[in-house]
């Protein structure tokens, strides 16, 4: 086994019991990139010899026993995260020379944790679109299979993690950006709840839907992750200031007590019929880990806003729904909505803990299959975008595969600040799958 | 027709971009049916119901009123294309 097909968790072992360096550990996603960058493209800007020399001072951090929760582990973040001296370009032709003098609060709070920032992922321009064909620069290629699309817009926050060349990554989740490419590129994404990890140093696409979170190989690395990004930053001003918990103490086996929703409006006639077999079994998984399994409804749901995913039809679409005479036929009708989708949330909650569904209606499709359509590439996000309207966590894990051999994910939900509930069903998920979860050859 | 194409030449100048006559029919076609779409949202009855802009709602983040440490103005102004001493440099536009 080489280090970069390592967990973050197993690295963090073998860092810490001296068999392995994060020199050796970084080296080895290094050549990995190498190897495999040109046919997945999970890179926008790479910087090895910045990343090696973050290497050594972790190894010495590490030897002079204060190592943090990250110490040495290589991980790429989304370019629209700002680094201070490092170009972040968003994806976008515009900011192609944008060197930030600042960085993001969830950047210092990583490199305060002493991990290793290898790359600047790719993503769609200014993070609008459902595959990552938007972005200017390289459009990153599903690992599983690189005729197909990685999913987006964090997609190469996703590629970056599922082919072996990094260890984990940030990415950041508007309406559905991180849990869709971490579904279709089979490794775990959270979305965690508005507020829980400060957006300073985000460059926003919709500030009241946007939050930034950890895609994982397993649900235990996605515990660290979390436990290393949130919390409250005043910088922020709509970071909210709630107890962090201890998000590792919540992988356990065992879900006795807790009640699992079955939103019926999630399983209707547009979804796959593998993407339901794959449900249906994860939800008979939880069940045999001991959850209650409810059905309720959540009838307004996504079928509601929704906008375009390239940057002009978007522009012109705020632009006409903001212009004079329009804005209550839209943007008020679309806020009032948002009301009611929200009591629609509160109500499930009194007779269930968490909710489970699809995250995505398919798995990938092909690489140019959809660009021409935007209202069907819209639909990509139908079952991940009402948990941003409503600012709940959400959390991706793989479910299992299509039999063409890509991945398929499944959603959990939860309350406000209930991220622990999602990472305990979502560990329980794992355990009771027991997916094969091996990186992809290539 | 949900929107016309005068609408999307006019939102266009609005919003300033410049699309040429190809674009404007297939972005009137596009935004056609996005907006024919939205339009199930007047399926729902939302009468007399709050709009929602944040969802997780915080009112006065305050602080105190006293001068913090922040970036010096060189490293503000240095991705300006253009700038003077102390301010950016932008087309005039009234």
């Amino acid at each position: 086994m080489e280090p970069y097909e390592l967990s973050i968790t197993e690295a963090s072992e073998r860092l810490a019991d001296k068999e392995l360096s994060s020199v050796e550990l970084t080296s080895s996603c290094l050549a990995r990139i190498d190897k495999t960058e040109e046919r997945i493209n999970s890179f926008i800007s790479l910087d090895s010899e910045r990343a090696l020399a973050r290497a050594e001072a972790a190894d010495r951090e590490r030897a002079a026993g204060t190592a943090g929760l990250l110490c040495g582990i290589p991980l790429a973040i989304k370019d629209l995260l700002c680094t201070k001296d490092r170009v972040t370009t968003c994806g976008s032709k515009i900011l192609e020379n944008f060197t930030p003098p600042y960085d993001a609060t969830v950047v210092e709070k990583l490199d305060k944790q002493g991990a290793v920032i290898v790359g600047k992922a790719t993503m769609d321009e200014f993070a609008m679109g459902s595959t990552s064909e938007n972005c200017a620069f390289n459009i990153p290629s599903n690992p599983w299979n690189t005729d197909y699309i990685a999913g987006g817009s964090s997609g190469g926050s996703a590629t970056s993690v599922a082919s072996g060349q990094v260890l984990g990554s940030l990415g950041s989740d508007t309406g559905g950006s991180i849990r869709l490419p971490a579904s279709l590129c089979g490794i775990v994404g959270m979305k965690p709840t508005y507020g829980r990890v400060s957006r300073y140093g985000l460059v926003a696409f919709a500030s009241s839907l946007d939050q930034i979170g950890p895609l994982t190989r397993n649900v235990a690395d996605c515990a660290v992750m979390m436990q290393s990004i949130c919390g409250y930053d005043r910088r922020d001003s709509t970071s909210v200031d709630h107890p962090v918990e201890d998000y590792s103490s919540f992988l356990a086996e065992g879900l006795k007590g807790v009640r699992v929703g079955v939103p019926r409006e999630y399983f209707g006639d547009g979804l796959d019929a593998e993407v339901r077999a794959v449900v249906l079994n994860g939800i008979e998984v939880l069940r045999a880990a001991g959850a209650d399994i409810v059905d309720v409804s959540i009838p307004k749901d996504t079928r509601s806003a929704g906008f375009g995913p390239e940057m002009k039809r978007r522009i012109l679409i705020g632009t006409y729904a903001l212009s004079s005479g329009y804005y209550d036929a839209y943007y008020k009708k679309a806020s009032q909505v948002r009301s009611l989708i929200l009591e629609d949330f509160r109500k499930a909650w009194e007779s269930c803990d968490v909710l489970v569904s699809p995250v995505a209606p398919t798995p990938a499709w092909k690489k140019g299959e959809k660009v021409d359509d935007p209202l069907a590439m819209y639909l990509s996000d139908i079952f991940t975008l009402s948990t941003n309207l409503a600012g709940l966590p959400g959390l991706s894990v793989p479910g299992g595969f299509s039999s063409n051999g890509l991945p398929i994910g499944i959603q959990l939900q939860g309350p406000h600040f209930h991220e622990g509930a999602l990472i305990k069903c979502g560990f329980n998920l794992e355990r009771g799958l027991n997916l094969e979860t091996t990186i992809p050859a290539l | 027709m949900a929107i016309r194409r005068e609408e999307v030449e006019h939102v266009a100048h609005l919003a300033r971009l410049h699309l040429d006559g190809e674009e404007l029919d297939q972005m009137t076609e596009q935004l056609d049916t996005i907006l024919s779409y939205v339009a199930k949202l007047d399926e729902l009855d939302t009468t007399g119901i709050e709009p929602t802009t944040h969802a997780f709602s915080i009112t006065n983040a305050f602080r105190e009123d006293r001068v913090e440490e922040s970036l010096d103005q060189e490293a503000a102004l240095a991705n300006g294309p253009d700038h003077t001493k102390d301010s950016f440099v932008v087309s005039r536009i009234i």
